[in-house]
């Protein structure tokens, strides 16, 4: 059964967090999850009283490097490495270091002279933030790397779900959409794995990666035979790359069997929640009106996110002088 | 004149005559004079003696499958650097592929490696000569004055080519010449952006696959193209189990077909790209653990004909980069006998198969005289110690670059004296 925890204590409260990076879910332990889950709960806290900061990162300097640009995610973590107290400054490499005539590896050894505390990265490529963390000095972690993970979403969606179900024991998540392609579907099954949550992917053949069997989820090709019962709706963004007809035909015919309306959505639990990491397509993979009902929590993920990104910062990066 | 040469005392392994038996062997000029099986050899006046008492005596490997960055890319790799690491590792003749700056497609070029070799490099450096036209796949090159050049065999090294229409016309053709037909199996757009085996692994990482069919339908297009045209052709390198079923399959009917599989392809699998290792991005890539398992049967069964290094050798500039990113290729010359023996020293493949591999079976399919112990033969000649322990490290190594797949591996079985054309080029301790 998941492990759950009741709702956090102070930030002292917490045993040290062993990991130095944060590049995947499949480096957490199920505990060290738990843990972040828990921490971040706290922050929820922090960020919705007047005063909205602690010290804890007094002193420190947080760079967001970003090679590919993310308005909300490079936001999330800039919010939230100024809430904790830190220097955070925003590096954007509009271009990839290689067409630069500099290795990332170059980049690491200039960003490290910088004595950066914790580099927050996002990258094109699979492994690329891997790469840099073996070559700095500081923490790293990971904003999203290619189509490997994005550890940091993961957890914003498993804090949504615990906070608007009370627990992630015994519920069942749908991912549907894209899940061949996106980093946010590989984190959340090996986080949701982790703590034992029943999974399901939902997607057409052509988006579906090989051997995603091996996941311990269920797989479904029928949306309508995938949604039944579901306690959580999670869609992903389709890339308009995918629609151009070698993926999938058309969005309208993608938005016809694999787009969250409001049929397909009775067919999960009445109280089934829905979420999406954002930007969505709106009329592609979800009905506006879902995605602007009640059902919805992808504001809530939003704010989960950022203190999901201050428990992180705050885990990562010890010692700390206590606010 | 050089001295005569006599090792005495060797386990000689001969592939060519499945020999496999103490015995001495004379060299002189050049050449084998003289092979005795357990008897005593005279030695003649002057003769240099090497008792070789535990060691193998073999014929000197031949490497079908070599890039060199010589010419254009010389801060890669050098003729006179690939010919050391040919020859620290038992290599004594490599073919040269034709992806340098310039192409090698005009007979000129030919000419020019073969002088520069000679003089420069201490192995037998064989080139061959492109099938098309600058690499582009559009227009096939002068296969009959390359061939008078000096160019081995025909391929278009790392490239694919991918009109089937054009692959008949330069098959036909080359035909005309028996020039062995080398071809690289890739489909360009079931490739796409893979970098990796199409599997589990591959969507853990994040990375995009290549499927096997990416290399099982060229192939089965070029097989039925071979027999078409009776063209003497080369599987350049297959890499799944289903390939090496492909194969076997036309060699039934059509004995002028052979298969060549990597080093790599034969002892690692995907899972040892572990975190994005980029020496481990290869093409074809590695494999699961079951089509590894395949190209051993295939090299038992005589479907796959050749072992050969896939020597690659790229720079840290484009290594040191994410996976997706980075360059394919790993060095291999000095590596290939020892990782070779992992097979033997596992029990896996006996020792005559895995040298026939890399000495006659190439030898048979260029054309050449060397690849045996026989008299009259070439005197390419290798001595090593079948058990001896070493660990590779990158910075021992002579090529001038360093990304080894194997680095940092502990192998068994070293070349301890490498003899071309009857000098010795490579001496390790006192043998």
């Amino acid at each position: 059964m998941p492990q759950q925890s009741s709702r956090a204590g102070q930030a002292g409260d917490f045993p040290p967090f062993r990991q130095r990076h944060l590049i995947s879910i499949a480096d957490l332990q199920q505990h060290e999850i738990v843990d972040l889950l828990d921490r971040a709960e706290r922050m929820i806290d922090v960020s919705r009283q007047e005063r909205k900061s602690l010290a804890t990162l007094s002193g420190k300097t947080q760079i967001n490097l970003f090679f590919e640009p993310s308005t909300r995610t490079q936001s999330s973590f800039e919010i939230a490495g100024k809430r904790l107290g830190a220097l955070v400054v925003n590096m954007s490499v509009k271009t990839s270091s290689v067409s630069k005539g500099e290795t990332l590896v170059d980049t690491a050894a200039t960003l490290n002279a910088m004595r950066p505390d914790v580099l927050v990265v996002r990258h094109s490529a699979a492994g690329a933030v891997e790469l840099l963390a073996q070559k700095v000095g500081c923490s790293v972690i990971n904003a999203g790397d290619g189509a490997h993970e994005h550890p940091t979403q993961a957890l914003l969606d498993a804090l949504t779900i615990r906070n608007h179900k009370g627990t992630l024991a015994g519920l069942t998540i749908a991912i549907c959409g894209d899940i061949a392609n996106s980093r946010v579907a590989r984190s959340n099954l090996l986080l949701l794995g982790a703590l034992n949550v029943r999974t399901r992917v939902i997607a057409p053949r052509t988006l579906l990666p090989a051997g995603i069997e091996n996941f311990a989820t269920e797989v479904f090709t029928d949306m309508e035979e995938g949604l039944k019962g579901v306690d959580v709706v999670m869609m992903l963004r389709l890339q308009h790359e995918r629609a151009n007809g070698k993926m999938i035909p058309s969005v309208r015919e993608y938005y016809r069997f694999y787009g969250l309306d409001a049929a397909k959505l009775a067919l999960a639990k009445p109280d089934a929640i829905v979420m999406h990491p954002g930007p969505m397509n709106r009329g592609v993979e979800i009905d506006p009106a879902i995605a602007d009902s009640e059902r919805s929590v992808i504001n809530d993920q939003v704010e989960m996110g950022v203190a999901v990104r201050m428990a992180v910062l705050d885990a990562l990066l010890p010692p700390r002088n206590e606010a | 004149m050089t001295r005569p040469l006599l090792i005495e005392n060797a386990r000689i392994v001969d592939p060519a005559s499945n020999t496999d038996h103490g015995g001495a062997v004379l060299v002189e000029d050049g050449r084998i004079i003289d092979l005795a099986l357990g008897g005593p050899v005279g030695v003649p006046d002057g003769a240099e003696v090497i008792d070789a008492q535990g060691l193998v005596l073999a014929p000197g490997l031949i490497d079908m499958r070599v890039f060199v960055g010589e010419p254009g890319k010389e801060y890669r790799e050098t003729l006179a650097s690939a010919g050391a690491a040919a020859v620290a590792g038992g290599v004594t003749s490599f073919v040269m592929m034709p992806d340098t700056m310039p192409v090698v497609d005009d007979g000129a070029l030919v000419d020019f490696l073969i002088r520069r070799a000679e003089a420069q490099s201490p192995a037998r450096i064989l080139p061959a000569a492109a099938i098309t036209k600058g690499l582009g796949g559009q227009e096939i090159t002068e296969f009959g004055l390359l061939k008078e050049a000096g160019a081995v065999c025909l391929t278009d090294g790392a490239s694919s080519i991918q009109s089937s229409a054009l692959l008949r016309s330069a098959m036909s053709y080359a035909a005309n010449f028996d020039m062995a037909f080398v071809h690289h199996l890739a489909d360009a757009e079931l490739v796409g952006d893979g970098v990796m085996n199409e599997g589990f692994f591959a969507t853990i990482l994040g990375l995009r696959g290549i499927p096997r069919e990416a290399e099982t339908i060229p192939l089965a297009r070029d097989l039925q193209l071979a027999a078409l045209t009776q063209v003497r052709y080369h599987a350049a390198q297959i890499s799944t189990a289903a390939s090496v079923a492909l194969v076997q399959a036309a060699k039934t009917g059509n004995s002028r077909v052979t298969a060549g599989v990597s080093i790599n392809n034969l002892c690692l699998n995907e899972n040892d790209i572990g975190r994005y290792r980029t020496y481990f991005k290869l093409n074809p890539p590695l494999r699961s653990e079951d089509d590894r398992q395949a190209m051993i049967e295939g090299l038992r069964s005589g479907a796959i004909d050749t072992i050969h290094s896939d020597h690659d050798p790229q720079d840290s500039e484009v290594k040191r980069q994410p996976f997706a990113e980075a360059s394919d290729g790993a060095i291999g010359l000095e590596t290939l006998l020892a990782a070779a023996l992992r097979l033997v020293h596992s029990g896996e493949v006996d020792l005559l198969t895995v040298l026939r591999a890399m000495t006659i079976r190439p030898a048979e399919i260029l054309g050449l005289e060397a690849g045996r112990i026989a008299r009259g033969a070439p005197a390419d000649l290798i001595v090593f110690d079948l058990d001896h322990p070493w660990q590779v490290r990158e910075r021992e190594l002579r090529s001038k670059s360093r990304n080894t797949s194997f680095e940092n591996a502990r192998l068994q079985g070293k070349v301890m004296r490498t003899i071309v054309g009857g000098k010795t080029m490579f001496g390790h301790e006192e043998v």
